[in-house]
């Protein structure tokens, strides 16, 4: 069906509609990053501006970020590692097994407000003089990942047919043996999607690590957080600081677009 | 036939059972130990020995001013981010829902403020909404409108934050209710055409109870994420001015981080998992009823 190129044009100015305003904040952070304080605090605004590098050097060199940006990244690829670990096996055995109860209880996982955790984790974490280390950052960013692992993986081991382990099994192999060797290595598009999205979810948690760490484990979200909390803001520095935190997970998205639309809309449609 | 060993015959045990071992220390047990802190007095800074009060701290919450203009306050925010997000996340979906050039890059466009890190994107939005710098007053001026105190005026700030949700989120229902439509069957829309159905009689009798389902967990998901919101409040307003943007996660975090009454934030903390348990039970019965 060939539509009338008025409608065609119409269409277009809707896709240009909705994509403008999702897309704006984003220009106009990207924008700020490369201005002087001078331009940003202009009035009226100004769109066009000779750009400056300065603001990132500020981030990277004064404010030290690459600290912060391994930090994040040790906690957020340990914490999903050691998911994946206690992850895949439960979600073959809940798919296998169908073991709904687990399933609901990975679920409330998912749900439950982190606060409710966050204030027992602080009492025992200083307890156990674990404040301010990786090992509990990494714990609590598991509880993160571990539920998004499980609740992508469970509904992806059902997609595979039953007769793929049975016939290895039938072979002499043991279950373990055909879920290690047959399973997993047909089921990597569901753990690239559990990965992509649990790296995600880490890499941009801000409550666990604003009480947990301080300064030796802080991660990049409370560094760009009290970067703001300066008495004047230089906004040049910060949209530089949030372009930089945003760009590793939005590059991420970029490379893995389909796993990532999957995983974030199969909660409410059967994957 | 080969004998299974004893690892295979408990594999239904032993490979949940370092998750569920993880879940319940790290999650189940926490929760516990907020609900018995809850029946406490404990203060880390007024020196008072610890003791079981029983509902003491409950009715001290209760009847105090802030917690239940916090409570209102969450569920104004809930309302209204989640209307407007299911509302233009449903019509989204249904301008997007046919084939043309470049459906793949809209979807990744749509993607971007799913995961994109919060506290930045909070900041971002700040500085949109400064009352002497941000273009949304020079916007407003534009058209020649008054200029708002936006996140700074205690009568504006909570739907300029439910905006930053908005921007945010609609996506996630335009995506999944996108899933959602390409998985309808085409017949029912064939019959429709021949019996000569009209546009709004199509969505309404077909399209609609058809994607229900999808689109009631969708908005139960929403709804229970926005409850918690947390991240875009916290970085832009700290709760302020005043308590006027502090939700029920903000004030719970303030008591616990800030002022350090661990019993009555457990209070706070217990009304809020049981506003989620309440919205879970939904979800499950959902899928349960449609076999989703």
């Amino acid at each position: 069906m060939k539509l009338h190129p008025l409608r065609k044009l119409g269409f277009v100015l809707v896709l240009v509609l909705i994509a403008g305003p999702v897309l704006f904040p984003f220009v106009w952070m990207l924008a700020s990053s490369f201005k002087t304080q001078v331009d940003i605090i202009a009035w009226p605004p100004r769109f066009l501006f000779s750009p400056i590098l300065e603001n990132y050097r500020k981030v990277f060199q004064e404010q030290n970020f690459l600290k912060y940006f391994i930090n994040s990244s040790i906690v957020g690829v340990t914490a999903v590692a050691f998911s994946l670990l206690l992850g895949l096996p439960a979600a073959y055995s809940i798919a296998r097994f169908k073991q709904k109860k687990l399933s609901v209880l990975i679920l409330v996982a998912r749900l439950m407000p982190g606060i409710s955790f966050l204030m027992p984790w602080y009492i025992i974490f200083s307890r156990l003089k674990l404040m301010d280390s990786y090992a509990a950052l990494i714990l609590s960013h598991m509880l993160i990942a571990l539920p998004i692992v499980v609740w992508i993986m469970s509904s992806y081991f059902e997609t595979i047919p039953v007769e793929m382990e049975e016939s290895a099994m039938v072979d002499g192999a043991t279950r373990q043996r055909a879920f290690l060797s047959i399973i997993l290595p047909v089921s990597s598009p569901g753990i690239v999607t559990a990965v992509t999205l649990s790296f995600i979810f880490s890499w941009n948690n801000f409550m666990f690590s604003q009480v947990l760490s301080m300064e030796r484990t802080k991660t990049l979200p409370i560094a760009v957080y009290n970067f703001v909390s300066y008495a004047e803001v230089d906004w040049g520095a910060v949209m530089a600081a949030a372009v930089a935190i945003m760009a590793p997970a939005i590059i991420l998205t970029m490379i893995f677009q389909k796993y990532v639309v999957k995983g974030l809309t199969m909660g409410a449609v059967k994957g | 036939m080969r004998k299974s060993g004893i690892l295979e015959r408990h594999l239904n045990v032993l490979f949940p059972l370092p998750a569920v071992a993880f879940v319940v220390v790290m999650m189940v047990f926490p929760v516990l130990y907020t609900l018995f802190l809850s029946f406490s007095n404990w203060n880390l800074t007024s020196g008072m020995p610890f003791a079981l009060v029983g509902f003491r701290s409950y009715l001290r919450v209760l009847r105090e001013p802030r917690f239940l203009d916090a409570l209102g306050r969450t569920f104004s925010f809930t309302a209204l981010a989640l209307t407007a997000e299911t509302l233009l996340g449903l019509g989204l979906a249904l301008l997007l829902n046919r084939k043309f050039r470049g459906k793949g890059f809209m979807k990744l466009i749509l993607l971007l403020p799913l995961v994109a890190t919060p506290v930045a994107i909070g900041i971002v939005w700040n500085l949109f909404y400064d009352p002497t710098i941000g273009l949304a007053n020079y916007v407003l001026s534009l058209f020649g409108l008054p200029r708002q105190a936006w996140v700074s005026g205690a009568a504006t700030v909570i739907p300029s934050l439910a905006l930053v949700d908005i921007w945010q989120w609609t996506p996630m229902i335009t995506l999944i209710v996108l899933a959602g439509l390409a998985g309808l069957s085409p017949e029912p829309y064939e019959s429709a055409r021949v019996d000569g159905a009209t546009g709004p009689q199509i969505f309404f009798r077909i399209t609609l109870p058809m994607i229900a389902p999808t689109l009631l967990t969708a908005m139960i998901l929403r709804a229970i994420d926005v409850l918690k919101t947390f991240d875009i409040i916290y970085a832009m307003t700290g709760g302020g001015p005043g308590y006027a943007s502090e939700t029920l996660n903000v004030m719970a975090f303030k008591y616990s981080f800030e002022y350090f009454r661990m019993g009555q934030s457990s209070v706070v903390l217990v009304f809020l998992f049981l506003l989620v348990l309440t919205l879970s039970a939904l979800i499950m019965r959902l899928r349960r009823r449609f076999e989703l």
